[in-house]
């Protein structure tokens, strides 16, 4: 059978890969080769060694932007996880309304980032305004704050929808078991239901530090980095190197530092799988 | 279950409850926002609900709708939603039955470089493919599902592919048997048993690019005026000039209510999609 059907490999591959390779194996490759040029048109880049590296990691604004990046990562990581798994024990308790409460606590997470961070711009503005404080794009801890709390606002459904199937999974007589032993409600938290949560945790930590690390939609429509870029993220200050700046040296610049933030993102996606695959228990 | 117990659960219903209200309340400030006057939408005052002398009725919505192409980029958002989606299913839960049930290096090496695009950020191809898709004339929202097949097979390939390895072997090959070509087997075999994982990477992918904005953006041709509403929402904020509140409310309004209502409609499978998508993941 494999070899009939190896026979049709135009048929059921050659879409999938040709648009594969359209969309994402030459542009990478390309923008591997243009991170060591200068150039502001693909057709006309002249090499340009280490010096576009060079100058991503002496710039001020890139390492603010990669130090906020890291602390929104690491502050929204910790809150989204843990409002959800506490959200998601709660639910699993079969008290009244639960299908409504989990409806309610995922729905943001169908609205796109842009839409996102535009409400809780208005939202969070007219907060501040009423306080007496500056706006969210003059103040730069609260625009940190502002899009903490949006990530949240988006996110925690998303996980506990994650921790919720987590729970449910964990077979009963464990429970049961650990019930009759007479283990207290706290035990059964941190001895059985933890533990057997280990694969959704990974997922989940996974998910939302990539999310964070990678944030875009959401930091360009709450704050768009200002005051002065103090808000920016490593994708925004990609994006404004790109396209925020006139001259031939900036897309140069911007690739170099887009290929750095790439190297990033795999290095923390491969450690934390590492990291958390080691803790998970066999069930 | 004690007394206890039982009183402590009220308590966590009302604390879930009024968490579920400032859940909604963005929303529906947006909402009645949206109804009322362009006058009297302020930063200071976005938490009055309208009275009656600053309401505005559906005003907003009707300029919204008649200018600013509202209806072009509502279109476009759908067809280019649609025929992704539509493509992205059926290529890649091809491509992943091939990879799945042919051996050999080049199915594994396949396999790992579309697990690799998976964590890729955008950010590292934005410039390149945004040039690539200009010269291949991809960059018309007609068009552009190619582009998005191709940036988004990671993710269906890798779902298609955690879920292929547990359909029994045997069923494809009594359908091979009974003279079936690959074609066939893979269309009215493989593809019923795969029903649920379609309509999880379905509804995944969907979320994806009804509201994906940056590689719109950058990949369509703007000067032939090609929009989707997370584009044209930020258009409305603008980099000049004044904002619009007004119709960017009710623009808000109506790119959130569509979602809304396929999300009351087909919850359960949003939501069992979502979690499926995470143990694959």
């Amino acid at each position: 059978m494999e070899k009939t059907i190896r026979r049709y490999w135009p048929v059921f591959v050659v879409p999938t890969l040709a648009a594969f390779i359209i969309g994402f194996v030459w542009p990478f490759l390309q923008g591997l080769y243009l991170s060591f040029c200068k150039f502001i048109t693909i057709d006309r880049a002249s090499f340009n060694g280490l010096k576009n590296y060079i100058f991503a990691l002496t710039e001020s604004d890139f390492l603010h932007a990669f130090w906020f990046t890291a602390l929104f990562t690491v502050v929204s990581t910790l809150c989204i996880n843990l409002a959800a798994l506490a959200i998601a024990l709660a639910l699993t308790r079969e008290i009244k309304g639960t299908n409504l409460f989990r409806s309610v606590y995922f729905m943001p997470n169908l609205i796109g980032g842009i839409v996102l961070g535009y409400i809780w711009n208005i939202l969070l503005n007219c907060v501040l305004t009423l306080l007496g404080k500056p706006l969210l794009s003059l103040h730069a801890p609260y625009g940190f704050i502002g899009l903490v709390i949006l990530m949240c606002w988006q996110q925690i459904g998303y996980m506990m929808i994650i921790y919720i199937a987590g729970l449910q999974s964990i077979p009963g007589d464990y429970l049961e078991a650990a019930r009759i032993d007479g283990a207290s409600e706290r035990q059964i938290l941190w001895k059985v239901k933890l533990p057997n949560l280990m694969p959704s945790i990974t997922i989940c930590l996974f998910l939302s530090l990539t999310n964070g690390f990678k944030l875009f939609d959401q930091n360009l429509a709450l704050t768009g980095g200002d005051p002065a870029h103090k808000t920016e993220m490593l994708a925004l200050n990609i994006y404004q190197t790109f396209y925020g700046r006139s001259g031939p040296q900036w897309k140069g610049y911007g690739q170099a530092k887009a290929v750095i933030f790439c190297v990033l993102v795999i290095v923390i996606s491969l450690f934390q799988l590492r990291a958390t695959r080691s803790k998970e228990v066999q069930q | 279950m004690g007394k206890r117990n039982r009183i402590k659960d009220r308590i966590l219903s009302v604390v879930l409850g009024i968490l579920c209200l400032a859940w909604v309340y963005p929303i529906f400030m947006i909402l009645f926002n949206s109804l009322k006057k362009e006058t009297s939408i302020s930063t200071g005052t976005a938490f009055q609900l309208p009275t009656s002398e600053t309401f505005a009725g559906l005003a907003n919505y009707v300029n919204a709708l008649t200018s600013k192409g509202f209806l072009t980029a509502f279109w476009y958002s759908l067809v280019i939603t649609i025929s992704s989606v539509v493509l992205i299913l059926v290529c890649c839960s091809m491509c992943a039955w091939f990879i799945t049930r042919v051996k050999g290096w080049y199915s594994k090496a396949l396999y790992y470089l579309f697990v690799f695009s998976m964590v890729v950020p955008f950010q590292m191809l934005m410039f390149t493919l945004s040039a690539t898709a200009d010269r291949l004339h991809l960059s018309s929202p007609y068009t552009i599902c190619i582009i998005y097949l191709g940036f988004g097979a990671g993710l269906a390939v890798f779902m298609f592919c955690g879920f292929m390895k547990s359909i029994p072997i045997e069923i494809e090959e009594a359908a091979m048997i009974d003279g079936c070509n690959p074609i066939q087997t893979f269309f009215m075999v493989v593809l019923p048993i795969l029903k649920p994982t379609l309509i999880s990477v379905g509804i995944l992918e969907t979320m994806w690019l009804w509201n994906d904005y940056l590689l719109p953006y950058l990949v369509l041709d703007r000067t032939k005026g090609y929009m989707t509403i997370p584009i044209l929402i930020q258009y409305f904020r603008g980099s000049f000039g004044k904002v619009e509140m007004g119709p960017m409310m009710a623009s808000i309004m109506m790119n959130i209510i569509p979602i809304i209502i396929i999300y009351l409609l087909c919850q359960k499978h949003i939501i069992k999609g979502v979690a499926a998508g995470a143990v694959k993941g």
